[in-house]
C-alpha cells in the first residue's frame, strides 16, 4: 500500500474540508462509542475481563518465542505449513509462491490489516493473480482503489450514495436503471457478484485475530460470513498473522473474544467466530486441502522489552480510534497508511520509521481518552510522548525547537523570566484591548481564534508587591 | 485544658505560567479560596513553568531542568496547589516518571507529587469545604479539562462547588462523546496543528451551545483561552471564566476571558 504519511498536514486539511467525510465521522463517533457503552454496561465484570485479557497478553509476550514455537508444533501436527516472514517482502514472496504453486488465477481475501501492511494485493496483481476483497467495506474500497480509513470499518469514510455510484460504474452487468438507494440493495448486489468469485477462487487469504498455541488453531471474527467462505471454499487457505497474535490456550482466546467485540462494535460477540486447525481432514465434508500460516514480524520483535512493548498487547479493536478527537476531526486517510487513530500513531512510527511518520505521534492533544477506553490498558499517550522524545533527540521539530528551548532557558532563570515576561505582557496588554485578532508569530492560533490579552502585571509580581 | 490548635496548612500556590502571565486574577481567586479555607498561602517567586510544553514536545532534558526548579521552590510546603488540572497533573503524574532513573531526585519528585493537588479537588477532598458563599447569576456550563478529569480525577468536586453558588444554574454538556471530550487545545498542538485543533474546538463549541448556557466555566486556563478565543471569533455571546473566579468573587472585579475591562 502506498504511503502518504509524510503529507499528514495536507491530508488532514483535506479531511476537514470533506463534507461527506465529516458527516461519516460524526456518525461513527456517535455510533460505536454508544454501542460499546451499552455492551459493557450489560457485563458487570467487563473491567475484570479486561484485566485478565491484559494479563494473558503480558504473559504471552514475556514468553513469546515459546508460544510461537508451541503454536508451530501443534499447527504442523494438524497438517499446516507454517512460514516465518521477517518483513513485508518476505511475506509477499512466501504468499506469491504458495499461490503460484497452487496455479492460482484468483484469490479471495478476508479483511486483514496485516495483508494491507505487507501490500499483498499489489504484489499478486503485479504477478498476474487477481486478489478479490470479500469483506463488503474492503470490497468497496478495492473497487475505488482506496486504502482503508478505519481498521474495523474500512469504508467508513463513504456515504451510501458514493457506494451506489461506485457500484454503477463497476458492476456493468446489471441494468443501468436499477434502484440502489437502500444499503440492502447494494449488499444484495455485492453478494451476487462476490458469490461467483468465492466459488471460482483458487486460494483464500485471511488474517487471524488470534493464533492458539494449545491447539494450533487460527481464529477470525467477522460479521458477514465472508471470512468463512474465503477459508473453506478454495483448495488452499493462507492465514497471515503478526507474531503478537498468539495466545496460549482456547480459554485465553475466549477471554479475549469477550472483550474484543464489545470494545470494537459494541456487540457481545461477532456474528461469526471461526476457528480453523489445519486443512480439511479426510472425513470433513469440505475445507481446503492445503493450509498455510505466514507469521510476520516486520519490526515487532524489536518492540519487545522496549518502551513500545505494551503496544503489542493491542487486539485491534479500534476503541481508541472510535474515541479519538483527532481521528474524528480528520478521518483515517489523513494518517496516510494502514493504521490510523492513536493505535496507528504509536504503531506506524515503529513499522515505518520516524523520518516518515513523525507527524502522527505529534498530532495529538494527549487527552487520554484512548487509554481510558483501551481494553488492554495500553498507555497510548505515554508512548505518543516517547515517540516525540525520540523525534526531539534526532533534532526535530526544527521550527518549534528554538522557541521551546528559549522558553525553557528563560523559565530556568526566574529573575530574568520575571523581567522579560513583565515587559512582554505589559506591551501585549497595552495593545490588546481584551484580546487579539492577530499577533505576529501566533498566526497558527489567530487564524481561527482570538487570543486573550494579558490582564496586566504578573500574579507573582503583584503578589510580591503586596496585592491580594 | 483545650487541645492546642493545629497550625494552618502551609500551601505553596503554583499559579501556573498561564495564570501568572495572562490572568493573574485567577491566582488571586485561588489564594482567596485557600485563605478562606484556613490555609496559610505562600507564592514562591522562583516559580515559572512546570515544564509541560517541553515534556510533551519530547524535550526531556529541559523538562527535567524545569522540574528541578519547581521541586526546589515547592518541596518545603505541606501542600502544593495549582488552579489547573494540567499543571498539577504534570507534577503529580509525570515528575516521578521524569526522574525514574535518578534515585535522590526520584524520591524528591515522588514526595512533591504526593502532596500536589488541583485547586478545586484540594478544596473539596483535602480541606472538605465545598461552600464559599459565592453568588453568580448565570446559566453556566462546565468544561472538564482532560488532565483534570483523567489524570487528577476532578469531576464531582467542581459540581459540588457550583451547586453551592447562589444564582448559578448548571446546564451540563450532554452526549456520550461530547460530555468529556477534549477542547482541542493540547498546548503547542493548538498552534502546530491549528486546523485540526480548530475542528476539535468547533465540535466542543457546538456541544456547549446546545446547553443554552451564557457562561462557560472550567478549571484550566489553557482550555478556556482556547475555547473562549474560538467562541469570540465565531461571534458567540457566551463568556468564559475560570471557576475559581466565580467562587472567590473576583468575577465582580475582572471581565471574562478575552473581554475588555
Amino acid at each position: 500500500m502506498r504511503s502518504t504519511i509524510a503529507d499528514f498536514t495536507a491530508n488532514a486539511r483535506k479531511g476537514i474540508a470533506d463534507k461527506n467525510l465529516q458527516a461519516a465521522l460524526s456518525r461513527l463517533s456517535e455510533g460505536f462509542p454508544m454501542k460499546r457503552l451499552e455492551a459493557i454496561s450489560r457485563l458487570p465484570e467487563f473491567k475484570q475481563l479486561c484485566d485478565e485479557a491484559k494479563q494473558i497478553k503480558d504473559h504471552t509476550l514475556a514468553n513469546l518465542a515459546d508460544y510461537l514455537e508451541a503454536y508451530e508444533e501443534k499447527a504442523t501436527a494438524a497438517g499446516a505449513h507454517v512460514h516465518w516472514a521477517s518483513d513485508g517482502a518476505d511475506a509477499r514472496d512466501i504468499i506469491l509462491k504458495i499461490c503460484q504453486d497452487a496455479g492460482a488465477k484468483t484469490v479471495t481475501k478476508g479483511k486483514s490489516m496485516i495483508s494491507e501492511e505487507v501490500a499483498i494485493n499489489e504484489h499478486l496483481s503485479a504477478n498476474g493473480i487477481e486478489p478479490i476483497e470479500t469483506d463488503l467495506g474492503e470490497y468497496i474500497i478495492q473497487l475505488r482503489d482506496e486504502p482503508p480509513s478505519h481498521i474495523i470499518a474500512p469504508a467508513i469514510h463513504l456515504s451510501k450514495e458514493q457506494v451506489a455510484e461506485t457500484f454503477r460504474t463497476e458492476h456493468t452487468e446489471f441494468s443501468a436503471d436499477r434502484i440502489l438507494t437502500e444499503p440492502r440493495a447494494m449488499l444484495d448486489e455485492a453478494r451476487t457478484v462476490l458469490r461467483r468469485r468465492f466459488v471460482a477462487a483458487d486460494v483464500g487469504i485471511t488474517g487471524a485475530n488470534m493464533l492458539i498455541a494449545e491447539t494450533g488453531s487460527s481464529v477470525i471474527v467477522t460479521n458477514e460470513g465472508n471470512g468463512d467462505l474465503t477459508q473453506t471454499l478454495p483448495n488452499t487457505h493462507i492465514v497471515i498473522a503478526s507474531i503478537e497474535k498468539v495466545v496460549p490456550t482456547l480459554e485465553a482466546a475466549a477471554t479475549i473474544l469477550r472483550v474484543l467485540a464489545r470494545s470494537a462494535t459494541g456487540q457481545d460477540i461477532t456474528v461469526y467466530t471461526t476457528f480453523s486447525t489445519g486443512p480439511a481432514r479426510p472425513d470433513d465434508p469440505d475445507g481446503p486441502q492445503n493450509y498455510h500460516v505466514v507469521i510476520l514480524d516486520n519490526g515487532r520483535s524489536k518492540m519487545l522489552g522496549g518502551e513500545f512493548h505494551d503496544m503489542l498487547r493491542c487486539i485491534k479493536c479500534a476503541a481508541c480510534v472510535n474515541h479519538c478527537p483527532v481521528y474524528k476531526a480528520i478521518g483515517g486517510h489523513a494518517y496516510g497508511w494502514v493504521y490510523s487513530g492513536p493505535m496507528g500513531a504509536v504503531l506506524v512510527p515503529g513499522l515505518r520509521g520516524l523520518a516518515e511518520a513523525h507527524d502522527l505521534p505529534a498530532a495529538s492533544t494527549l487527552c487520554g481518552k484512548c487509554q481510558d477506553v483501551c481494553p488492554m490498558g495500553i498507555p497510548l499517550p505515554r508512548m505518543l510522548r516517547d515517540w516525540r522524545t525520540r523525534d526531539f533527540d534526532r533534532g526535530r521539530p526544527t521550527a518549534a525547537r528554538f522557541g521551546l528551548k528559549t522558553w525553557a532557558w528563560l523559565a530556568r532563570h526566574p529573575r530574568l523570566y520575571r523581567l522579560v515576561t513583565t515587559i512582554g505582557t505589559g506591551v501585549l496588554m497595552i495593545f490588546g484591548g481584551g484580546r487579539f485578532r492577530w499577533l505576529p508569530l501566533a498566526g497558527g492560533w489567530t487564524k481561527t481564534r482570538d487570543l486573550a490579552a494579558p490582564e496586566g502585571g504578573s500574579f507573582v509580581g503583584l503578589w510580591k508587591r503586596g496585592e491580594r | 485544658m483545650n487541645a492546642p490548635e493545629k497550625p494552618p496548612l502551609k500551601i505553596g500556590l503554583f499559579a501556573t505560567c498561564l495564570v501568572d502571565l495572562l490572568r493573574p486574577s485567577v491566582g488571586f481567586a485561588a489564594a482567596r479560596l485557600l485563605t478562606q479555607a484556613g490555609c496559610d498561602v505562600h507564592v514562591p517567586t522562583a516559580q515559572t513553568c512546570c515544564g509541560q510544553p517541553a515534556y510533551n514536545s519530547g524535550d526531556a532534558k529541559d523538562a527535567r531542568a524545569l522540574a528541578i526548579n519547581v521541586i526546589a521552590a515547592f518541596e518545603n510546603f505541606d501542600y502544593v496547589v495549582a488552579p489547573s488540572g494540567s499543571c498539577a497533573g504534570m507534577i503529580r503524574e509525570h515528575y516521578p516518571a521524569l526522574f525514574k532513573d535518578d534515585g535522590p531526585l526520584k524520591a524528591r519528585a515522588e514526595s512533591l507529587a504526593a502532596k500536589t493537588h488541583e485547586l478545586l479537588s484540594f478544596l473539596v477532598d483535602v480541606i472538605g469545604m465545598d461552600n464559599f458563599d459565592a453568588r453568580f447569576d448565570a446559566r453556566a456550563t462546565y468544561h472538564d479539562s482532560c488532565a483534570a478529569l483523567r489524570e487528577m480525577g476532578v469531576h464531582g468536586q467542581a459540581r459540588a462547588l457550583m451547586q453551592n453558588v447562589q444564582g448559578l444554574a448548571l446546564h451540563e454538556i450532554t452526549g456520550e462523546q461530547e460530555k468529556d471530550s477534549c477542547c482541542g487545545f493540547g498546548g503547542l498542538f493548538s498552534v502546530k496543528y491549528a486546523d485540526i485543533s480548530t475542528r476539535i474546538v468547533d465540535a466542543k463549541i457546538e456541544a456547549i451551545e446546545k446547553t443554552g448556557a451564557d457562561v462557560l466555566l472550567g478549571g484550566d486556563l489553557g482550555c478556556l483561552i482556547n475555547i473562549a478565543g474560538r467562541l469570540q471569533r465565531r461571534g458567540s455571546k457566551i463568556s468564559t471564566r475560570h471557576l475559581a473566579e466565580v467562587l472567590a468573587g473576583t468575577h465582580l472585579e475582572t471581565p471574562p476571558i478575552g473581554e475588555k475591562g
